[in-house]
């Protein structure tokens, strides 16, 4: 047995069969996995197994829960209504998602490239909003978009305008709402994959003749695609189920999947439908965080 | 020997601190009997729960919720620990075929004499074998005096293009799909699929010129100047007038809608005898009158209305003619309709 450097040495006590040694060292690797399991299993795979167990039950006549095993929610999914709400969601989410990149991308890529001294100041202004709930700063939205509120004040006051501006309340609003609230979780991931990026690589890109540009695209961008894509699916995914925001900055104007499933669970009062809808979510996020591990596989096998 | 003494005294103090902290402890978690009740959000002052805990030496520990589902959703997952929660008239229906209330012990509630018959013995629990009326109200047109300058007397105003994107309603399909089916002269809980895609069609014209559907906070848009007309609840339109007197309240010719709060035992509540106390004690004239002026909802206790704030009676949004009244509909639950409803609520915002 050669010795590795800088590790020293460990005893095996020789009557102690090694196939024990193993069985305990299984045990106890359980033992550390088991917490984390439990809390999965009770709060994760628990719930969501009710959940598509209701999904093939009916509603009752009072709102309850009927057991009958039919697929009659899941073809009611089917219909255009339903299909088009998922659509409407989708879009959101993307254009939230893009939005995100193209706004946040930037404001890393200045983060990351700052000097360090400033670097943790600019990273603090990122994450200061957090510091208030976001239902304090949804509201302090509204009172800045209202027909009668501080933006519309602002631009009456420039003499541009000479009747305000109808802004809150619209799907603008509401994709506003949505990028204000998700734009650090674009910024965050980026600018840790810009900063371990190792200098000497954009160096090398530039001793054989490549413009800045083409760093930025061939060289610094790839690199950043592990940041780029955590950003996006962190946005991306709870977009998509968002019910909030549509409700307050939108006026509950239109519905989107997050708004129709709540409206299942309580209006309603139909569990069933509410949870062959949350189920056909569940599966859309799956697809979407299979590209993302397919984006990072990729990833893997370049570095 | 005075060492000897000092020690002594010391040990004494000793033991006296623990004695007091033991004694603290065994009175804090000896039975002090506790009371759980579940309300509506702003819906009982403070005073009150502190006033029912002095007098019966007892623990309120308050819970609250903002819709008739999210109570119900609660109670149908089983025990809970409530002993009081304080349903909507039709959701008092649901609760009692769903086998989730207690029928009440009326000789416990000798107050309950005080309610004015106009509240008693509704449609919902014939004979109020599980039900106390706690609180009523309307559902009806608030509106700025300053803008709308014609006289208002019917849904139709809200269909006039002149309020186009004025007009703020609750987020509540049953309110709304409701209030289209009167405005068609049709009952509010109708289940003819003709009728209510009828009022959908109906409805359809009107959604551009909502600017908002807003349950939590319909007054906030009238009083920022945001919306000059709104279906709204009573309550909320006399606190909108109590802090804008330019904002008043008419029941519309159509009817418009009625309900009522009222306070139930569920089943599962661990000290019901203390809840019937409860429910005797809101039921008394003086506390009743507290409720009333800390809420401007409507008060079905008659014998508390010698003490109410003659101005508060007065309010029309609160107490609306007694001929406007006999036309208001309640909202009954309509089954397996509740279904429709949801798809032309979902279609009308689906804008489809």
């Amino acid at each position: 047995m050669s010795a590795i450097p800088g590790v020293p040495r460990v005893k095996i006590k020789s009557d102690e069969p090694i196939g024990e040694r193993a069985g305990s060292r299984r045990v106890d690797r359980l033992l550390l996995l088991a917490p984390g399991m439990i809390w999965l299993f009770l709060l994760g795979i628990l719930p969501l197994g009710l959940i598509l167990v209701y999904s093939f039950a009916q509603r009752g006549t009072y709102g309850g829960v009927v057991l009958n095993w039919n697929v009659d929610n899941y073809i009611r999914i089917a219909d255009p209504l339903y299909l088009g709400i998922f659509v409407r969601s989708l879009i959101l989410a993307l254009e939230t998602t893009i939005i995100c990149l193209v706004a946040g991308y930037p404001l890393a890529y200045a983060i990351a490239t700052a000097p360090p001294r400033h670097k943790n100041l600019l990273l603090l202004l990122v994450v200061i909003p957090f510091w208030t709930n976001f239902l304090i700063r949804t509201y302090a939205w509204i009172i800045i978009l209202r027909t009668e509120g501080l933006l519309n004040a602002l631009l009456l006051a420039t003499g541009l305008f000479r009747e305000p501006l109808s802004m809150l309340y619209t799907p603008g609003a509401v994709l506003l709402g949505f990028v204000y609230n998700w734009l650090p979780f674009m910024v965050l991931p980026i600018y840790a994959s810009i900063e371990k990026i190792n200098r000497s690589l954009i160096e090398a890109a530039m001793d054989l003749g490549a413009r800045g540009w083409q760093i930025l695209v061939r060289v610094i961008i790839p690199l950043s695609l592990p940041g780029i894509a955590a950003g996006s699916i962190l946005i991306f995914i709870p977009s998509l189920a968002m019910f909030a925001i549509p409700d307050l900055m939108g006026g509950a104007r239109a519905v989107y999947i997050g708004n129709l499933i709540k409206n299942q669970f309580l209006a309603a009062r139909n569990w069933p439908f509410g949870s062959a809808l949350s189920i056909c979510l569940v599966l859309v996020m799956l697809v979407s965080l299979f590209l993302y591990a397919r984006v990072m596989r990729r990833e893997g096998t370049w570095s | 020997m005075e060492k000897k003494n000092n020690r002594y005294s010391l040990l004494l103090v000793g033991l006296a601190v623990l004695l007091v902290v033991g004694l603290v402890f065994t009175v804090g978690r000896s039975k002090k009997p506790t009371l759980n009740v579940y309300n509506w959000s702003e819906y009982l002052p403070a005073e009150i729960i502190t006033a029912f805990e002095k007098e019966f030496g007892v623990k309120v520990n308050y819970d609250t919720y903002s819709s008739n589902e999210e109570m119900l959703a609660k109670l149908s997952t089983g025990a809970t620990g409530y002993d009081i929660v304080v349903p909507s008239d039709y959701a008092v229906s649901i609760m009692i075929h769903q086998d989730l209330a207690l029928p009440l012990d009326k000789e416990a509630l000798p107050n309950l004499a005080n309610i004015d018959p106009r509240f008693l013995d509704l449609y919902f629990d014939p004979g109020n074998v599980y039900s106390v009326p706690y609180l009523w109200g309307t559902l009806g047109i608030a509106y700025n005096k300053t803008k709308v300058e014609e006289p208002v007397t019917s849904w139709e105003i809200l269909w006039d293009p002149k309020y186009k994107g004025r007009i703020v309603v609750v987020d509540d399909m049953r309110e709304i799909i409701g209030m289209a089916l009167q405005t068609l002269g049709k009952s509010r809980n109708s289940t003819d699929p003709a009728e209510l895609m009828a009022a959908k069609a109906k409805l359809a014209t009107l959604v551009p010129a909502i600017k908002a559907f807003d349950s939590d906070n319909p007054k906030g848009h009238l009083l920022s100047g945001e919306a000059w007309l709104g279906v709204l609840w009573s309550g909320d339109a006399a606190l909108a007038g109590m802090e804008n007197p330019d904002i008043t309240y008419v029941l519309p010719e159509e009817g418009g809608g009625l309900w009522m709060e009222n306070l139930v035992i569920p089943k599962g509540s661990r000290n019901p005898e203390l809840a019937h106390e409860f429910i005797n004690f809101i039921l008394r004239p003086e506390v009743s009158a507290k409720l009333a002026e800390a809420f401007p909802h409507g008060n079905p206790n008659q014998a508390a209305h010698a003490l109410i704030d003659p101005e508060i009676l007065n309010n029309p949004a609160s107490y609306p003619p007694a001929e406007a009244l006999e036309k208001a509909e309640w909202l009954i639950d309509v089954g397996e309709a509740t279904v429709l409803y949801d798809q032309i609520w979902t279609e009308i915002k689906g804008g489809r």
